[in-house]
């Protein structure tokens, strides 16, 4: 395996500065808005965003909830076992809010899609908008395409990007992992 | 998940002699969600919506057809039905005829509850679908059993180390067998307590307790499984008279209060009030009767999506 690494230390850190104030150019002082980070990756970066607005409008109430989509995906009975789900808790209703919904990685879109079917239990939401760390380019098995981005990555198939936290795996960090041929 | 994740270690719930512990966990994790996702004011899942499945049922049963048909339901499984008493069964078809016949209707798996002993086991290596076992003569009720324990580890937070006594008719019970090997592996002491009539006699081999005083049993345990009488499978007088039965081993509010700790009360129903407890215990704060029968559906969701799940 060949290790390339895409983003890490201040530059990270000043990635995520910037997609909270993009947040806050369409989201004001999110009275109308929701965050929903996608288990299991997702919420790390939700719970970071949710974070750092909070450090940047002190007044705002920041809503900010975990969403499973385990039951809503598309492969059921095509793997060998079936995944197992993660806990969904969301306190609050999103009917008629703004949603944000937060994944660390987009790639075939099949995630996201999951999630707007499990994200309707909970209400009809006005807007829903979808922002992520990594964009892998031209990857897309769907038509998705997310409105804040971390950084773009071009990469194919084989390839796997890994986003660690400092909270779980000591750094933030993005890596691009590459089979050796 | 541990990184070697498979799923469950079977293709069939028959029994929960098939189970291993980490089937058990796994059951009550994913339970655990399904139980989240019935509180939601949408209650439904669409995962198993391109399966099929049939609910043959063989013998009378409320909530058992009614909470795997609702499981199915909220999981947006198709589902059809099937009782013996209206079918035709009663002009002699057999029984892998029968479900061959629903089979080659297109039905990925089939639920059964059977008169008798090891029908779901027969049938399994018959047919070619997933068997559900939904209770079989005296042998097995695994859902029941997951749903108990289910039950006891939410209201004491884990199930290992906890003193569980089943109490009644224990020969014709296919629940207590089921809640002696899933409460052992889980790590419990179990305990059999009824009339010597009604306790078989080889119960020991399987490493309980067996206690024939009621009182003795209650001052012991943390939890009192209280089973019913089953007058319909008792061919011959087990005791004189169910107010006899009832006199010796029926748990009223008296008898609640008079221990010096406050036991769990569990049944799996249908109770015969007055029999085996009286209402006012079945009614009473240490009763999770009906808590029972919520986390029933939870347990079952679970059940059929870890099986459903696997690649066909």
């Amino acid at each position: 395996m060949q290790n390339l690494t895409l983003l890490d230390g201040q530059k990270f850190q000043i990635t995520i500065k910037r997609l909270c104030h993009q947040l806050i150019e369409n989201h004001d002082d999110f009275s109308d808005s929701v965050i929903l980070g996608i288990q299991p990756r997702g919420i790390y970066l939700a719970n970071r965003i949710a974070y750092e607005l909070q450090q940047i409008l002190p007044q705002a109430n920041i809503l900010n909830g975990n969403l499973d989509i385990t039951f809503f995906r598309d492969d059921f009975r095509r793997r060998e076992a079936p995944l197992l789900p993660n806990a969904t808790s969301i306190d609050f209703i999103i009917e008629g809010k703004k949603v944000i919904l937060v994944d660390d990685v987009l790639w075939t879109g099949r995630t996201i899609r999951s999630a707007m079917d499990a994200m309707l239990a909970f209400g009809r939401p006005k807007k829903v908008e979808l922002l992520v760390l990594v964009d892998r380019r031209f990857s897309r098995d769907l038509p998705i395409e997310p409105d804040y981005i971390g950084i773009r990555v071009d990469s194919i198939n084989s390839q796997r990007v890994i986003v660690s936290w400092k909270e779980t795996d000591q750094e933030d960090t993005i890596i691009l992992l590459s089979d050796k041929d | 998940m541990a990184d070697n994740y498979k799923g469950l270690s079977t293709k069939h719930l028959l029994g929960i002699k098939d189970l291993n512990e980490r089937d058990i966990q796994l059951i009550f994790e994913t339970a655990d969600t399904f139980k989240d996702v019935l509180n939601r004011p949408i209650k439904k899942v669409p995962s198993l919506r391109d399966v099929t499945i049939a609910n043959v049922f063989f013998e009378n049963s409320t909530r058992t057809r009614l909470s795997f048909e609702l499981a199915q339901k909220r999981l947006s499984a198709d589902t059809i039905n099937f009782a013996a008493s209206s079918s035709s069964v009663s002009k002699g078809e057999t029984l892998i005829d029968t479900v061959n016949n629903i089979l080659a209707m297109k039905v990925d798996m089939i639920v059964m509850r059977h008169p008798y002993p090891g029908a779901g086991i027969f049938l399994s290596k018959k047919v070619n679908a997933q068997i559900v076992n939904a209770g079989d003569g005296a042998h097995e009720h695994p859902t029941q059993a997951l749903l108990d324990a289910f039950s006891i580890r939410e209201k004491f937070g884990d199930v290992a180390g906890k003193k569980v006594a089943i109490i009644g008719d224990i020969l014709h019970s296919r629940v207590a067998l089921s809640n002696i090997l899933c409460l052992q592996m889980l790590g419990a002491e179990v305990m059999v307590c009824g009339p010597t009539t009604l306790i078989p006699k080889y119960i020991k081999s399987l490493g309980v307790k067996v206690e024939f005083d009621l009182m003795k049993a209650l001052n012991w345990c943390d939890v009192a499984n209280m089973l019913r009488i089953q007058m319909e499978r008792q061919d011959i007088k087990y005791f004189p008279s169910l107010r006899e039965y009832s006199m010796m081993y029926g748990v009223n509010k008296q008898i609640l209060d008079s221990l010096d700790k406050e036991i769990v009360i569990m049944h799996p129903g249908p109770i015969n009030r007055g029999v085996e407890i009286t209402s006012d215990v079945a009614d009473s704060k240490q009763s999770i009767i009906l808590d029972q029968v919520e986390n029933g559906v939870a347990i079952r969701m679970a059940v059929l999506y870890l099986l459903a799940g696997q690649k066909p």
